[in-house]
């Protein structure tokens, strides 16, 4: 059963189309990495997974419950069950690392100071960072803080967990340990994950399946070999990193053969 | 014609959604102030509320008074040099103590504290919504009106009245000093003038005016902050617009409550 069901999904901006009658099911237990370039819409997507904005038509289903259509307290309710960790961490950087994991326990649960500071060091210790919960968020590096956002994401438990730009801004090696994380983390938590990206390795490394976004649908959905063996030209191009012809010489210069045409017109 | 009607039309919507904007801001804080109540409350609220009452109120104590002191000065020297043509040099204290309680007093603490708070209030949830804080905020099921303005709200509330107060007496003292200089007029009998000068009306509609004050403060700077789009210079100018906003709306609801405080007074 679908834990997360997208339908005829649109949003646009300013009448501008940004996801054009969007469907997508996502399979409890399984990783989903919704890849694609940038100004695809895997950003809008996302916004419209975590509630963050109303679509203009469509629905997204999580757990049963239309997002799109519930109360806000049904929505509060739901994402108790959704870990988030945002592309440039967005951890808090008034609170020390342990107070940022810490936070959404003491909010919504009734648990004691004790068991909190304890689930607090397992999470830390899940990601690697047992030993920087005193630290604050601007005392770490680019990855520690990803990893202590990862942290953050897990405290409650969730059932899904979303990753935005997982490796974005870091080094290939903190990158490949962020994947394992992401894949230590499933393992161990036994979470549904969905991932955006448009790292390639990252994404082959860690999906279980991958739609690809391209203007605001969908070009394929299905497993890595499936996306690796597509010939489909805009799935060919991303993976084959093939540039758009914008800066050949040919494009330069008709473009300043136009300028100057132009320009001679209008004195 | 067409463009310039077009122009006014969407500048007066744009008027009347900044101030459905404000109006929600407040109904939406002034909501949330029970979740930052002792006691009744939640406890992390509380104590974030008694932090900003520390950055709002006490911090602001040295520079409101050393403004209020410089004021009065000024005031009772402008005074003075009138009203001794017509031999009333004893009503300047009338003048002091009457125009900072009614009047000076909320309005200067009320600049002050604009250009202090108010700017930081926008510059913090600003920076917030640029490293999408306030996003994890809410997908961590976290209302960020309570938790980011309820807090300032009831500090700013409890807090520039309290200043008020504090600008008062600086005042006051600073036209006794002048007194002092001018025409050795003792501080006991200074204080008895000016008990005489004042009825309890003066003091609470003062009062009233400051409370008004610190909504609008609130309000006007966490708006500016949320409003913030794009990246750290979005934030900049939402610090000015805070500001210049705010002293502007707090100098309109002064000449409000003047006006509604004189037409329902004895004349």
């Amino acid at each position: 059963m679908s834990i997360i069901s997208v339908r005829n999904l649109v949003v646009e901006y300013g009448g501008r189309r940004v996801l054009d009658g969007l469907n997508l099911d996502v399979e409890a237990g399984e990783t989903m990495v919704l890849l694609g370039g940038s100004g695809a819409g895997k950003s809008t997507l996302l916004r419209n997974l975590l509630g963050l904005e109303r679509p203009q038509s469509g629905s997204v289903v999580i757990k049963g419950v239309d997002i799109t259509r519930c109360s806000p307290a049904e929505l509060n309710r739901l994402r108790r069950s959704i870990g988030v960790s945002f592309q440039d961490a967005a951890l808090f950087n008034s609170l020390t690392v342990e107070d940022n994991v810490a936070l959404a326990l003491r909010e919504h649960t009734s648990l004691a100071p004790s068991i909190i500071e304890l689930d607090v060091w397992l999470k830390l210790a899940a990601v690697g960072l047992a030993d920087c919960g005193k630290l604050y968020p601007q005392e770490l590096s680019g990855g520690m803080r990803k990893r202590a956002s990862v942290a953050r994401a897990l405290a409650l438990d969730p059932e899904i967990l979303v990753f935005d730009e997982p490796s974005a801004g870091l080094d290939p090696i903190v990158a490949a340990e962020l994947d394992d994380l992401i894949l230590f983390s499933k393992r161990v938590f036994q979470m549904t994950v969905v991932v955006v990206t448009h790292e390639l390795a990252s994404a082959f490394r860690i999906a279980d399946r991958i739609a690809m976004l391209y203007n605001g649908a969908f070009l394929a959905v299905g497993t890595r070999d499936e996306i690796r063996a597509s010939q489909n030209p805009h799935i060919r191009q991303f993976l084959d990193r093939v540039p758009d012809n914008i800066a050949t010489t040919r494009v330069v210069e008709s473009f300043m053969e136009n300028y100057v045409l132009s320009s001679e017109v209008t004195p | 014609m067409a463009k310039f009607i077009e122009s006014v039309g969407r500048d007066t919507l744009k008027r009347l959604d900044y101030v459905g904007g404000l109006s929600i801001g407040l109904w939406g804080a002034v909501r949330a102030l029970r979740a930052t109540l002792p006691v009744v409350g939640n406890r992390y609220r509380w104590k974030a509320s008694i932090i900003q009452m520390l950055q709002i109120g006490v911090e602001a104590i040295p520079m409101v008074g050393l403004m209020a002191m410089c004021c009065g000065f000024i005031l009772a020297m402008q005074g003075a040099s009138e009203l001794r043509r017509i031999g009333a040099m004893s009503l300047t204290i009338d003048l002091v103590a009457i125009g900072f309680t009614r009047e000076i007093g909320p309005l200067l603490t009320a600049i002050a504290v604009s250009g202090r708070s108010g700017s930081a209030f926008s510059a913090e949830i600003g920076s917030m919504v640029v490293t999408e804080e306030i996003d994890t905020l809410r997908v961590m099921a976290l209302d960020p009106i309570e938790f980011v303005v309820a807090p300032k709200m009831l500090a700013a509330l409890i807090t520039i009245p309290c200043l008020t107060v504090v600008c008062n007496v600086c005042g006051i003292f600073a036209g006794w000093i002048f007194m002092f200089f001018s025409t050795h007029l003792g501080l006991k009998l200074y204080v008895h003038e000016v008990l005489e000068s004042l009825v309890l009306r003066d003091v609470v509609s003062g009062l009233i005016k400051s409370i008004a004050f610190a909504a609008i403060i609130v309000v006007v700077g966490c708006l500016e902050g949320f409003r913030v789009r794009g990246g750290p210079e979005a934030v900049g100018r939402s610090t000015t617009a805070a500001v210049v906003k705010s002293t502007f709306l707090v100098i309109v609801a002064d000449m409000f409550f003047t006006a509604i405080f004189y037409f329902t007074g004895k004349h």
